[in-house]
């Protein structure tokens, strides 16, 4: 075997998944290798080429706070930069773009390509090499044997994957991508539990043949707000989205053909997101609508290629033909590409640890579409957090996890390998019950010096970061040491408590009816704190009263988080647990008691009967080593 | 470590008509088969059976049921077996049930296994310990509504309506750019949230009801030293509860006396002669008086018939009873108050049947049992308050995340009572009513 075959991690498939982990181990210091089809291919958008959103645009930051690519490479290829929910509070505001595919492909490479400690290797994976018990690394294609003590499988849809279009079947991962078989056999043969699962796609559309004089436009925000902490300001030209509708002609021409779309025909056992319908599913489920919207989402500055967002379908190219040109402003349009459904199996999230390991097989990790996520950056934050495993475990440390009140991340990787998935698995903002403090304008404040500690994060961004955090302390410092007494606030019109206590312009500042220009009319000194500064104080204090009262809430989570329970548990001799509750705790193996009550179905009975008996189990096994 | 077997006298005491004795947890069938006449029983079947001491001798004959886990109470393999009630026959046979592997189970030690079962939810559970402590008519059956799931309904109700209040509030937060998706939606949210307040105060108001029919309807006999209260006691109680004499300040301390009347549970409080006093003992029994007065669901102010009742701490709906009706002419006494004897016993009925009227009056409403216990109370209490905070920040044009972090809390402290609350089931209420997709 060549010498230079051997690594310290291997990451297999170069999507965002793939992206993130390997540059993740790569940033740790570890010999890394990104095996992947087509090295032109890492970095490609398989499907809509946006990143972010609400959930998912915090997911990116907190990618990038801990020195990821997925941020820096968006910030460098978006098109259309929007922040959404700007009439909300900045909890739940979510930074999105619309990005060039090719400028996103061309800086992905660019990273990955010239990245330290990072070999890129284009071969297609074959299978895993297994000695012992363990993973020991993988075989290509060419017949390439690669060793390395950990594996991250990363490799999307390619499981079972089959394209639906009418009738039509072709079996494949992305159009003109073939199905990896013998991997895919490995990984049956090792009998996870696995699960179908369907997502679609609409058709492609040649945007110079597009009518878009009559259509409403939506343009991007006037000031571009980066994903990355690293980047100061988007240079990349700004261009609009149009608004079309579907109409009740369109409805017609779907309903009449309902039959033919190889979802409606009964072709697709896999279950669909809820949150991204087909057209069809649409039309069928929403009877009594007359229109729905569509974005036209152009896919890059100089590709005429326009994204019509919402009417993804399954159904015959004939049928897209005619109900897309009964469109308002496609009556001409020519078709790129038609929209297909793929159905693909993935592997219940529910066999990996809190650091994507395979439990049944050492050294295996997985991340991205293969857990039942969809969404590049869901794909990112678990290639990330597989990546940084895999390291740990080649080291002999443990996993490094991040809990829910700390990151997106943490909710993320504890909704899967907690509870599982049923549909296709994307981020929303409700799933997380801190989300007050996880905003998107803190993820670096929330991770960084995590990432520095966890040695993630390079020398670059960790000044940055210090920077930033001591202007921000010194910041709240000064706000908490200047003061007013109420009589003083009130000549200025502010309606206080008139009980004689003098409060920090800190305190004031958390009144809903002051805002940061008012204390810094009555603060000079405060006005002189820099803006970033001043907007991220005026955020905390915002949300201070909140958060204070979420202490003990969090408190509890730790305290839950920290009772373990032993990977051995015997549930059966813990007794009074329901034959379903007994077999849901032993196909997941609950790493902690607040996990084990996160779990679907899992009653408050269950919980006390499964702490009592971790209470009273008499002798701790006492580790050899301690 | 195995759950151990736990066994116990599961109807009255003995002597009684039968016995019945019930076995629960992994020993049962070895139980059954060291001490009984048969091998095994055939679930859920009632088989005459010969129980037998651990030295073969029979102990007595009687009926057992087996049920297999987890389809039993328990959710544990269970034997029940009824013997002859005697005394001495309970006795041997849980000795010897003991002796082959089951011990004694502690109070409401079965119960406890149901709940970790996941056959009980929390309120049903506590309606078990209820039902079995119910000494009223009106504690029998409310436990029995409870038992039933009347509060785990209706928590759950309030439960769907606050998800439906979030998944709009949601639906606004996670999906700006959806069409179908509601930019504002204030005014539905305004809406939901009053309905829920109103319902959550209504059930606080009501609620007090609920608590009294388990826990007692309070009754104070308030009025001036020797008009008779202690003697009215006395005769409510149908003992000498309290002392009587003829000095006034006799009573310095309240006196609690529980009893059931009419099918509810009560307890009358005899009180401390309210008047003006320098002794520092009796200024305690009078400030106590006030207290329980307070405290109290009804007040009874008793007088004595020979002079005019005048008192400013009279509230409305409290009850004015005249005494010693036998020292007066009976034409000088008014017909709107009840006039009475306590000495004699003239008219207890009547004040008797005043009281059961007031307290039938007072549950008249009540159909099913909205809160039985201080803990549902709080968190209902806690619920309504973070209602209240959602409701002045949607008022105060505060952002939906703020809003919507208020309705969660509520959510979580209903949830307390039942079970837990889960994101989930937000997201599900969104797709069901929104059609979301871009
Ligand atoms: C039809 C469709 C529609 C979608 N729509 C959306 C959408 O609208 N919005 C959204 O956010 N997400 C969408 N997604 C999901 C999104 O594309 C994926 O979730 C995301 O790309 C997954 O990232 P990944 O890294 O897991 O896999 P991928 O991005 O699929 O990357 C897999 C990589 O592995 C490589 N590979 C596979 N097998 C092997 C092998 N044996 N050896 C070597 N290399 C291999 C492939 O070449 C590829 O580079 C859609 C996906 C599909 C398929
Ligand atoms: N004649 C008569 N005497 C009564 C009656 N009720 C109470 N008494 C007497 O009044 C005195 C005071 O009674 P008591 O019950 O101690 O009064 P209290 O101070 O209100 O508790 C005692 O001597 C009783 O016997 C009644 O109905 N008729
Ligand atoms: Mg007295």
């Amino acid at each position: 075997m060549q010498a230079d075959m051997k690594f310290d991690v291997i990451v297999v498939g170069g999507g965002h998944a793939g992206c993130e982990a390997a540059s993740a181990a790569a940033r740790m210091g570890a010999t890394t290798a990104l095996i992947t089809h087509k090295i032109e291919t890492i970095g490609e958008m398989s499907c809509n080429p946006a990143i972010g959103g609400l959930g998912k645009g915090h997911l990116v930051r907190e990618i990038d706070a801990l020195d990821g690519l997925m941020g820096r490479v968006s910030d460098k290829s978006g098109i259309q930069f929007r922040m959404l929910n700007r009439s909300k509070g900045p909890a739940v505001w979510g930074p999105r773009a619309q990005i060039d595919r090719k400028l996103y492909r061309k800086a992905m490479q660019a990273e990955i390509l010239h990245h330290e400690n990072l070999s890129v290797v284009e071969d297609g994976v074959e299978d895993l090499s297994v000695s012992g018990e363990k993973v020991s690394g993988v075989i290509g294609e060419s017949g390439t044997e690669y060793t390395a003590s950990a594996v991250v499988i990363t490799t999307g849809t390619f499981l079972k994957g089959i394209i639906h279009r009418g009738a039509e079947r072709i079996p494949a991962g992305r159009v003109g991508e073939k199905p990896a078989i013998g991997l895919a056999e490995r990984l049956y043969a090792l009998e996870l539990p696995m699960g179908r699962l369907k997502t679609g796609t609409p058709a492609r559309l040649n945007g110079e043949t597009i009518d878009w004089d009559p259509l409403e436009k939506q343009p991007a925000d006037d000031d571009p707000i980066p994903f990355s902490y690293l980047t100061d300001r988007i240079e990349v030209p700004q261009v609009s989205c149009g608004i079309t509708f579907t109409n009740p002609e369109t409805h017609e021409i779907i309903a009449e053909n309902i039959e033919q779309s190889a979802v409606y025909s009964g072709a697709i056992a896999g279950r669909g997101p809820r949150y991204c319908p087909s057209i069809e599913d649409k039309i069928h489920r929403f009877a009594d609508k007359t229109r729905h919207q569509i974005f036209l989402e152009p896919e890059g500055l100089d590709d005429p290629t326009v994204y019509p967002n919402g009417i993804s379908t399954s159904l015959p190219r004939d049928v897209q033909d005619a109900f897309i040109r009964k469109i308002e402003g496609l009556e001409n349009v020519e078709i790129l590409e038609y929209g297909y459904a793929i159905e693909y199996d993935y592997v219940d999230p529910r066999a990996l640890d809190s650091g994507l390991q395979v439990k049944a097989l050492p050294g295996l990790f997985l991340a991205g579409q293969i857990n039942g996520t969809t969404g590049y950056e869901e794909a990112g934050a678990q290639g990330l957090v597989a990546g940084l495993n895999a390291v740990r475990y080649g080291r002999g440390d443990d996993n490094a996890l991040f809990d829910r009140a700390e990151a997106y991340i943490g909710v993320l990787i504890d909704d899967l390998v907690t509870r599982g998935v049923t549909e296709p698995y994307r981020m929303f903002t409700s799933r997380a019950e801190y989300r007050l403090s996880l905003r998107s304008d803190n993820a670096d404040q929330r991770l960084t010096q995590r990432g520095i500690d966890l040695g993630l994060v390079g020398k670059t961004r960790a000044e940055m970061f210090h920077v930033k955090h001591a202007a921000l302390k010194s910041g709240r410092d000064l706000m908490q040491s200047v003061q007013m007494t109420p009589n003083e606030a009130q000549k200025l019109g502010w309606k206080v408590n008139q009980d004689g206590q003098r409060r920090s312009a800190w305190e004031y500042l958390a009144y809903p009816s002051i805002d940061m220009a008012a204390i810094e009319s009555a603060f000079p000194e405060i006005a002189a704190l820099d803006g970033m500064v001043k907007t991220q104080l005026e955020i905390e204090a915002m949300y201070a009263g909140y958060i204070e009262r979420q202490k003990d809430d969090v408190e509890a989570l730790r305290r839950e988080e920290a009772l373990a329970l032993p990977s051995d548990l015997d549930y059966a001799a813990v007794g009074g647990l329901t034959n379903e509750v007994r077999a849901k705790l032993e196909l997941i193996r609950p790493a902690t008691l607040g996990q084990a009550g996160r779990i679907e179905g899992i009653t408050p009975g269950a919980l006390t009967a499964l702490l009592a008996y971790v209470r009273r189990r008499p002798e701790r096994k006492t580790s050899a080593h301690a | 470590m195995r759950r151990d077997t736990i066994c116990a006298l599961a109807s009255g005491h003995p002597p009684a008509a039968i016995s019945v004795i019930r076995v629960s947890g992994p020993e049962t069938t070895s139980i059954i088969a060291e001490r009984l006449s048969v091998s095994q029983l055939k679930p859920r079947h009632a088989t005459l059976v010969e129980l037998r001491s651990e030295s073969g001798d029979q102990i007595d004959s009687g009926l057992a049921v087996f049920m297999l886990g987890p389809a039993s109470y328990t959710g544990e393999d269970t034997l029940e077996i009824s013997l002859h009630g005697g005394r001495m026959i309970t006795e041997l046979a849980l000795q010897s049930i003991m002796s082959a592997g089951a011990r004694l189970a502690e109070p409401g030690e079965f119960t406890r296994r149901a709940f970790e079962a996941g056959k009980l939810d929390l309120t049903r559970a506590e309606a078990v310990a209820d039902l079995i402590d119910a000494e009223s008519e009106a504690q029998l059956d409310q436990a029995l509504k409870q038992m039933d799931g009347a509060l785990e309904t209706l928590y759950s109700g309030w439960r769907e309506d606050l998800t439906e209040t979030l998944a709009l509030l949601e639906a606004s937060i996670d999906f700006p750019d959806e069409e179908d998706a509601p930019e504002r939606v204030d005014a539905p949210v305004r809406q939901k949230l009053e309905n829920l307040k109103s319902a959550l105060q209504q059930a606080l108001a009501d609620g007090n009801v609920t608590e009294r029919i388990r826990d007692g309807f309070r009754i104070a006999i308030l009025g001036k030293p020797n008009a008779g209260k202690s003697t009215l006691l006395n005769q409510l109680a149908k003992r000498e509860a309290a002392i009587v004499t003829d000095i006034p300040g006799t009573t310095r301390d309240v006196v609690e006396v529980r009893l059931t009347m009419g099918g509810y549970l009560v307890w009358v409080s005899d009180t401390a002669g309210l008047r003006e006093t320098h002794d520092v003992v009796e200024a305690e029994g009078v400030r106590r008086a006030l207290k329980a007065g307070d405290e109290a669901d009804l007040r009874i102010w008793l007088h004595d018939a020979r002079e005019p009742f005048r008192s400013d701490r009279v509230r409305p709906g409290d009850l004015v009873v005249s005494n010693k009706s036998d020292l007066v002419d009976p034409k000088s006494v008014s017909r709107e108050t009840l006039a009475i004897s306590a000495k004699a016993g003239d008219g207890i009925d009547e004040v008797e049947a005043e009281i059961v009227a007031r307290i039938s009056s007072l549950t008249k409403n009540v159909t099913a049992p909205i809160i039985t216990r201080a803990r549902h109370r709080q968190g209902i209490e806690r619920a309504l308050a973070h209602l209240e905070t959602a409701s002045q920040n949607l008022d105060n044009g505060i952002g939906a995340e703020l809003v919507s972090e208020d309705v969660r809390l509520a959510s979580r402290d209903l949830g307390t009572l039942t079970g837990h609350v889960d994101p989930e089931s937000v997201l599900g209420a969104v797709f069901s009513s929104f059609c979301i997709g871009k």
